[in-house]
């Protein structure tokens, strides 16, 4: 079953044609990788699927819904509910601790439940840094906190932008194993990178060029 | 956990373990909390410290006789002294005037309460001692240039009283007054050695009263007066109580002034803090908002900031505010300022306002943030 759908999908800004008759499907349960050099439209395409983006044509279909014409408000709705954002410079709130990080998505979403955000913090390793604050952390523990910030509301698809960007070869292997256990888990993962070593670990691999889908690879993991 | 828990959490979060950020924006507000809540108290506070300040220029109220008589009765004036309020009342002192001889010589003899003269008379300089008692008085520069007397002298009072029969009688320099007016052609006396000298008592010339209170009292105590007491005829020291009135209203005038230039400075001061603070948490927004939060959500967190430290701001404003009103109170009048507990409600909406609205406006232009431009970092 397919849970994302972009049906000849463009977005063109001014004379930039950022992305050009996109045709993808995401299938419930995938795990799938977006690479492609730097203007290629990776972020462009991120902010369309994470609803942060409308297209300039074509539509966008998520769990059985045309969103491609929705309301920036209702857009926020659907990310709130159905989507799980991964960013690559973490984005924690400086003056909240790993818990209240966690805790901030409940809140937007529908009641901050503590113990869950302890266990979802313990899922990720990091049960005994629940009370300190992200400066207080290292880059990759803050990525881990990112990630169970991400999962807190058992979102449909989880979107990450360069994920492993800013870690260590160490910290990058911890999310990555994180990652696998979501995919087999059954979660739906959608990653974008420019890492080849990230891309593998997906199940199918999107190559985007100047705005279009240049190759799909099914890779073999 | 509740949601306003989690709420609470948030705002109480980002205002202690933002230290830095936060207590430059707390300064604004306190700073212009203060200098509100120290001005209010002042323009408040003027009448009543310069009030005081100008009731050493002498009696603002007297009582003559009316209705065509030459004299007022005593019960009469206690009367119309009912009328005035007793907090208000700095002194009230009666006089009657009689003719005298000293050495054949006449003089004016003003018989009064000389310890109410102290009060409605604070200017008069006194040589010697003030009469402590019976025998004793007080005599003007003039009359001591004519006889020459010096305090500790004593000399002989003759004359005749009501009923045509003559008097004599010994009275003692205790002191001698200089004022710069009529006041030093007269002899004073207590009421009761004049009335004993003239045989009758109960008959006064003029009633001088001093009381602490606006032009507009004083008018309302005259107006009762001459309404409610037949026989007397109250009458306003027009160049006491205009000037008075005058002086107060420009200083109020000045101070109100000064207040809403500060008012409005303080306003644009926390909003342009609040503003900054807003404008360096844009990316924040921008993150909040890609988890998903309403713009009403994030509206109300940065207003839940807004109001706290507009109420921690408004507190310290008030304590602050106070003691620099009594620093001015007490440098320029002399005098200590009360305290007005209805400054505290009123400084803290005040600081509540201006922090919220502060707030509000940046924040309402921040949450038109793209959260995908913010979270790049464009």
């Amino acid at each position: 079953m397919n849970l994302l759908e972009l049906q000849d999908i463009s977005k063109i800004y001014g004379n930039v044609k950022a992305l050009q008759n996109i045709d993808l499907t995401v299938r419930q349960g995938e795990w799938l990788a977006i690479m492609g050099p730097s203007g290629s439209g990776k972020t462009t395409m991120m902010n369309i699927i994470g609803c942060m983006d409308k297209p300039s044509n074509g539509a966008v279909i998520l769990d059985g819904t045309n969103i491609s014409k929705e309301s920036a408000k209702s857009l926020t709705g659907i990310r709130r509910d159905k989507i799980g954002l991964i960013f690559q410079q973490f984005h924690l709130i400086s003056y909240l601790t790993a818990l209240e990080n966690v805790m901030v998505a409940q809140y937007y979403h529908s009641m901050p439940d503590e113990k869950e955000a302890l266990q979802a913090l313990e899922r990720v390793g990091l049960g005994d840094r629940a009370r300190h604050l992200p400066s207080q952390l290292s880059g990759g523990e803050q990525q881990r906190v990112c990630i169970a910030r991400a999962l807190i509301n058992y979102p449909m698809l989880i979107l990450a932008d360069e994920p492993t960007g800013n870690l260590d070869e160490a910290n990058e292997g911890i999310v990555l194993d994180i990652f696998k256990q979501l995919h087999k888990d059954g979660s739906t993962i959608v990653v974008v990178t420019h890492d080849p070593e990230v891309a593998e670990e997906a199940q199918r691999t999107v190559v985007l060029e100047h705005g279009r889908i240049a190759r799909i690879v099914e890779n073999e993991k | 956990m509740k949601r306003q828990t989690m709420y609470f959490r948030m705002i109480t979060s980002s205002l202690i373990r933002r230290r830095s950020r936060m207590l430059v924006a707390l300064l604004a507000v306190a700073i212009g909390a203060t200098i509100l809540s120290g001005l209010v108290t002042i323009y408040y506070d003027i009448p009543r410290q310069m009030g005081e300040e100008f009731r050493s220029y002498g009696a603002n109220l007297i009582f003559v006789p009316g209705g065509g008589d030459s004299a007022l009765n005593a019960d009469e004036v206690k009367k119309a002294t009912g009328f005035i309020p007793a907090e208000d009342i700095v002194g009230i002192a009666p006089y009657r005037y009689e003719t005298v001889k000293i050495n054949e010589q006449p003089f004016m003899a003003a018989g009064t309460d000389l310890n109410e003269v102290k009060k409605t008379s604070p200017y008069w300089f006194v040589s010697g001692q003030w009469p402590a008692g019976s025998g004793s008085v007080l005599i003007g520069q003039e009359v001591v240039e004519r006889i020459r007397l010096s305090p500790g002298d004593t000399f002989t009072l003759s004359g005749t009283d009501i009923g045509g029969k003559s008097f004599s009688h010994d009275f003692t320099v205790s002191g001698i007054v200089q004022t710069g007016g009529t006041e030093e052609a007269f002899i004073f006396m207590p009421l009761s050695d004049l009335e004993g000298l003239m045989g009758n008592s109960g008959v006064l010339d003029v009633v001088e009263c001093s009381i602490s209170a606006t032009q507009q009292v004083l008018n309302d105590i005259a107006g009762q007066v001459g309404e409610n007491v037949d026989d007397v005829t109250p009458r306003l020291v027009k160049r006491v109580t205009q000037s008075e009135g005058t002086v107060l209203t420009k200083l109020q005038a000045l101070v109100y002034l000064v207040t809403v230039v500060v008012l409005l400075l303080t306003m644009i001061c926390v909003a342009t803090t609040m503003m900054a603070v807003v404008a360096e948490r844009r990316r924040e927004i921008g993150l909040k908002k890609a988890l998903g939060a309403a713009n009403k959500s994030i509206i109300k967190e940065f207003l839940g900031e807004g109001l706290l430290l507009g109420g921690l701001g408004g507190l310290l404003g008030v304590a602050l505010g106070f003691a620099f009103a009594q620093t001015v109170s007490i440098n320029v009048f002399a005098r200590s300022i009360s305290f007005q507990p209805l400054l505290i409600p009123a400084t803290l909406i005040v600081s509540v306002a201006i922090t919220g609205l502060a707030c509000l406006l940046p924040v309402r232009s921040a949450t038109d943030v793209d959260p995908a431009i913010v979270l790049r970092g464009e």
